[in-house]
């Protein structure tokens, strides 16, 4: 009846996991009673979950990130506790088959369900504002995206509680991950909730490249394109390339653990080098798919905050896309140690190494988009020269692992992880952190606390040198990554180091949370009233904060590459606002539940699946599939917004607009 | 040559100097040829990229400082976004760069390839190299003795190592002596490296291989080429790994202690990779086989 599902799932002897969940249990029923008593639920429900609005899914995925940040930093505060008293006679309180669970599930749900939703969110929120449009070309399928990406992390979440999680590190190689080495429930939860999580990136994917080439303001050619859509446009066009071979390899494997076929078996014929080729193959451009939005989000950044316009715009775009096509031809280069002959290495090795070229030329052009310019200290800008001085040492170690040689004596080191922690904390987690706070104001109208927002910084920057330098030390002295328990006691004062800087980081953390609620709190002094707050140069400053509904009352033509300051710029020498225009009805796609039941289905078919209870498994699939069907014989899939209210919010932001215009004129 | 090193070490930035300073036992104290040409590729190339990022680091943190939106002094130039004649050195300053660093890469990965015998006068010693959960297991064809987590070779002569897995993937490496290596199931790679003088060196498995990973270290004794020839002479007093020893051999263990077997089934080997040998017996993640106790201390320490 419950297939391998018994009473024996749960972890009723382990201490740790049980509490854990407990308090997880607890703290979501009170949520949930708290949402009850507020009687909160039908505004979540018509507003939020069955949302069809690019802005609240993007935020909608910045909310799962960030609790997907504290369970994924959760668990390396485990780790790092872990491999600081675990060193020499003891054996640290985690046994290996928890500590190995603890370092896949970090590693899975800190890419999938926390940098990936965090950048999805982002394009979400910003890409159609910035594009002067009314929202994506596929509204539901982006709200199913969203419900699909959350039940992918929720079935990650339940391994906890119910059964275990991988224990054969993020990627799951075979034959460790084959059913003979590792036949728990395990890597079944890794597979099928990243199978589920998969489809709705690739959605997001498809969703974003058409709304990026089909959809935006008039007069917006490609080379007018704020460089944030240009990076979007080249990280969708990468999940569209890529997922599809995540999918199909996890697909191989699960039929190899489900039905015994042979594909990556040590017996039957099975190669398991052939996995280790395609799932880097989606993984080296993974790394992009993350960067490449960040490095849009320093770009604006630069751009506003220098009072300039980005330095050398065409030269960003083509380096965009040239990182966007090489990333694609460079995967080889996480297995050199593989044997492959002299040749294949060097080739791989210097494509890599290729890739640094346009990455230099971005952070040369950031240098020149501040020079000249009147750099204003905010914390995005914070954000943004952090992460110029600790990506270039991320870049340069990351040249260093291209090398073929140099990569023999470091490969699977903690000098390896040291990198790609030192690209991603100070690449993508940086990125991230300035955007949210730079659009934060935008998206509920007022801005978040500068004073904790500078310490927040100020956390990750110094808790990242601290955390992971020792680490490229522990690295060269033969340190490899994965280590449940350290031989040698000369690696304590590095391991103790890291401790502090992971402390220091989970301050950060702590105080993001912090900030949040004390800028809920004192909202009222931080308004925004006049939805420009930093000054900005791209359209989704034009409109208020918070945007209406429907963006924009009237698709804004676009003159010039800042499309928002070549406007501000004339109505401030024109001193007035362009002739109120000819305002019209507006349609807008109507709110479905579509996304959260279709989720449900995927979820309760996942969790089947991983237990073997085939019938449920099967009600699953029917379900997911006739939501679908009733979905698709709906009769209304549009409301018209009337023409008197649009009228109304438009002239009332045309008042606003027009006292900001007299304060910007004074001031000149 | 000690004092040499030392001194372009202390040429390079405070990190690197912190990082040398307490692995002694590490990959940037190499004692053989392998090692010692990727560690001096390692320091060439962070020395030239340093010569690139560090005025790039000092240049942004001037840049903004001085164009800070209080300074006065600064000039602003609001529409300034395009120069020619700066895309070109930006574009050319890291493009030479990676041209320098690709050619020594392309010279490296072949002077460097694993499968690349050694250059020497002596006859390199052949040693067959199969990783099982969680130990390692060293078999001398030539002289017909086998060991389990020590490998013994000789001083100043290279090593010509064939590489298997009888379960998951692991990667053989020895981080003084340099290059690590995959073994793959059903696959052999090639290695070889040379220490050049005596010495015990640490060594351990860099790929995850399941619960027992961290107790998969061994130990590399390099030893005069006489003393060599007598250790595999009094090896044969060992027991045989036959069949039989082999099926208990695989049985899941970590933090196994040094063993010797004085004569080696002929063929095993080849058996191992194609699968013909008598194959793991338990799942590599099953946590039972294997348990260490906290309190036990570490050190070799066959736990079966």
């Amino acid at each position: 009846m419950f297939g391998r599902l018994t009473w024996d799932a749960i972890p009723f002897n382990q201490p740790i996991p049980l509490i854990t969940s407990l308090v997880v249990l607890c703290a979501i029923g009170a949520v949930g009673a708290w949402i009850t008593v507020k009687k909160y639920w039908p505004y979540l429900w018509n507003e939020w979950i069955t949302s069809t609005d690019h802005k609240r899914i993007g935020i909608m995925y910045i909310v799962l990130a960030l609790v997907m940040l504290v369970r994924g930093f959760a668990d390396a505060l485990m780790m790092r506790a872990q491999q600081t008293v675990a060193v020499g006679a003891s054996q640290g309180y985690l046994p290996p088959e928890h500590y190995d669970q603890i370092f896949s599930a970090h590693g899975t749900i800190m890419i999938f369900f926390m940098a990936m939703p965090f950048i999805i969110g982002l394009t979400n929120f910003v890409v159609p504002l910035q594009l002067g449009v009314r929202d994506v070309a596929f509204p539901t399928m982006n709200n199913v995206s969203f419900w699909l990406t959350a039940s992918g992390a929720l079935l990650v979440n339940v391994s906890l509680f119910i059964g275990e999680f991988a224990r054969t590190g993020w990627l799951a190689f075979p034959p460790l991950s084959e059913k003979v080495f590792s036949p728990g429930v395990g890597v079944d939860y890794y597979l099928v909730s990243l199978q589920i999580a998969g489809v709705g990136t690739l959605l997001t994917g498809i969703n974003f490249v058409t709304t990026i080439l089909k959809i935006r303001a008039p007069g917006m050619s490609y080379m007018r394109m704020p460089i944030f859509c240009w990076t979007s446009l080249a990280s969708n066009l990468l999940i569209i390339a890529a997922f599809p071979v995540l999918t199909a390899t996890y697909a191989m494997l699960m039929l190899d653990r489900y039905l015994g076929f042979h594909f990556f078996t040590n017996d039957g014929g099975g190669n398991s080098m052939l996995y280790m080729n395609l799932i880097w193959v989606w993984g080296h451009p993974e790394v992009y798919i993350l960067i490449l939005p960040a490095f849009g989000i320093y770009s604006e950044v630069a751009a506003t905050f220098s009072g300039k316009p980005l330095f050398g715009y065409r030269s960003m775009v083509f380096a965009t896309l040239a990182i966007c096509v090489i990333s694609f031809m460079v995967w080889l280069h996480h297995f050199f140690t593989m044997g492959a002959g002299a040749d294949v290495n060097a080739v791989f090795g210097i494509a890599s190494m290729i890739i640094a070229v346009p990455t230099g030329v971005k952070i040369f052009n950031w240098l020149f988009t501040m020079y000249g310019g009147r750099v204003r200290f905010t914390t995005p800008m914070y954000y943004l020269v952090g992460f110029m001085i600790t990506f270039v040492i991320g870049g340069l170690t990351g040249v260093l692992l291209a090398i073929p040689p140099v990569d023999f004596i470091v490969h699977n080191s903690l000098f390896l992880v040291a990198h790609f922690h030192n690209v991603i904390i100070g690449g993508v987690v940086f990125g991230v952190m300035a955007g949210y706070t730079y659009w934060f104001p935008k998206a509920f109208g007022f801005t978040l606390d500068e004073r904790l927002g500078k310490i927040i910084f100020w956390c990750w920057f110094i808790g990242f040198y601290l955390a992971w330098f020792p680490a490229y030390a522990l690295g060269f002295m033969g340190g490899t990554r994965r280590l449940q328990h350290i031989a040698d006691p000369s690696w304590q004062p590095y391991l103790d180091v890291e401790m502090v800087g992971t402390v220091i980081i989970l301050a950060g953390i702590v105080l993001t949370i912090v900030q949040l609620l004390y800028s809920i709190k004192t909202r009222e002094q931080r308004r925004d009233i006049t939805g420009d707050p930093w000054d900005g140069r791209t359209l989704e400053w034009l409109t208020l904060s918070p945007p209406p509904h429907y963006n924009f009352a009237v698709l804004p033509d676009v003159h010039g590459e800042e499309a928002y300051w070549t406007r501000k710029q004339t109505a401030i020498k024109l001193d007035r606002l362009i002739d109120e225009p000819n305002y019209q009805p507006i349609e807008m796609p109507l709110n479905t539940p579509v996304g959260v039941i279709c989720a449900f289905f995927a979820s309760v078919c996942g969790f089947a699946v991983i237990w073997y209870i085939w019938w449920l498994a099967i009600l699953g699939l029917i379900g997911a599939f006739a939501v679908f069907v009733w979905y698709a014989w709906r009769d209304e899939h549009e409301h018209v917004i009337p023409i008197e209210e649009v009228r109304k919010n438009a002239r009332e932001r045309r008042r606003i607009r027009q006292e900001h215009l007299q304060n910007l004129s004074q001031s000149i | 040559m000690r004092i040499r090193s030392a001194m372009r070490r202390a040429g390079l930035a405070t990190s690197l100097v912190l990082l040398t300073s307490g692995c002694s036992r590490g990959v940037l104290n190499p004692v053989g040829p392998v090692g010692s040409a990727e560690k001096m590729i390692l320091i060439n190339s962070t020395a030239i990229m340093l010569a690139i990022i560090i005025p790039t680091i000092l240049a942004t943190v001037g840049v903004a400082w001085w164009f800070r939106a209080g300074n006065r002094k600064a000039t602003y130039r609001p529409d300034w976004e395009y120069s020619g004649a700066i895309e070109l050195v930006i574009w050319s300053i890291p493009a030479l760069t990676i041209m320098l660093l690709g050619g020594i890469a392309w010279i490296g990965s072949h002077d460097l390839d694993p499968a690349k015998p050694l250059s020497s006068s002596n006859k390199p010693v052949n040693v067959q190299v199969v990783s099982l959960d969680w130990k390692w297991l060293f078999i001398y064809p030539d002289q017909g003795v086998a060991t389990v987590n020590q490998l013994v070779v000789p001083a100043g002569t290279p090593v010509n190592f064939t590489l298997t897995s009888a379960t998951v993937w692991n990667a053989f490496f020895v981080p003084q002596m340099g290059t690590l290596i995959y073994t793959m199931p059903r696959m052999a790679t090639h290695l070889n490296l040379q220490a050049d003088k005596p010495g015990t060196f640490q060594g351990e498995s860099a790929q995850f291989s399941g619960d027992g990973f961290p107790g998969m270290q061994f130990q590399v004794h390099s030893v005069p080429p006489q003393q060599f020839a007598a250790w595999a002479a009094s090896a044969h007093s060992g027991p045989a790994l036959d069949g039989k020893a082999y099926a208990d051999l695989v049985k899941p263990s970590s933090y196994v202690k040094p063993m010797t077997y004085g004569s080696v089934s002929p063929g095993l080997f080849d058996a191992i990779v194609m699968n013909k040998a008598p194959p793991p017996i338990a799942p590599a993640t099953t946590p039972p086989a294997m348990h260490v106790s906290p309190k036990t201390p570490l050190g070799p320490k066959n736990v079966r």
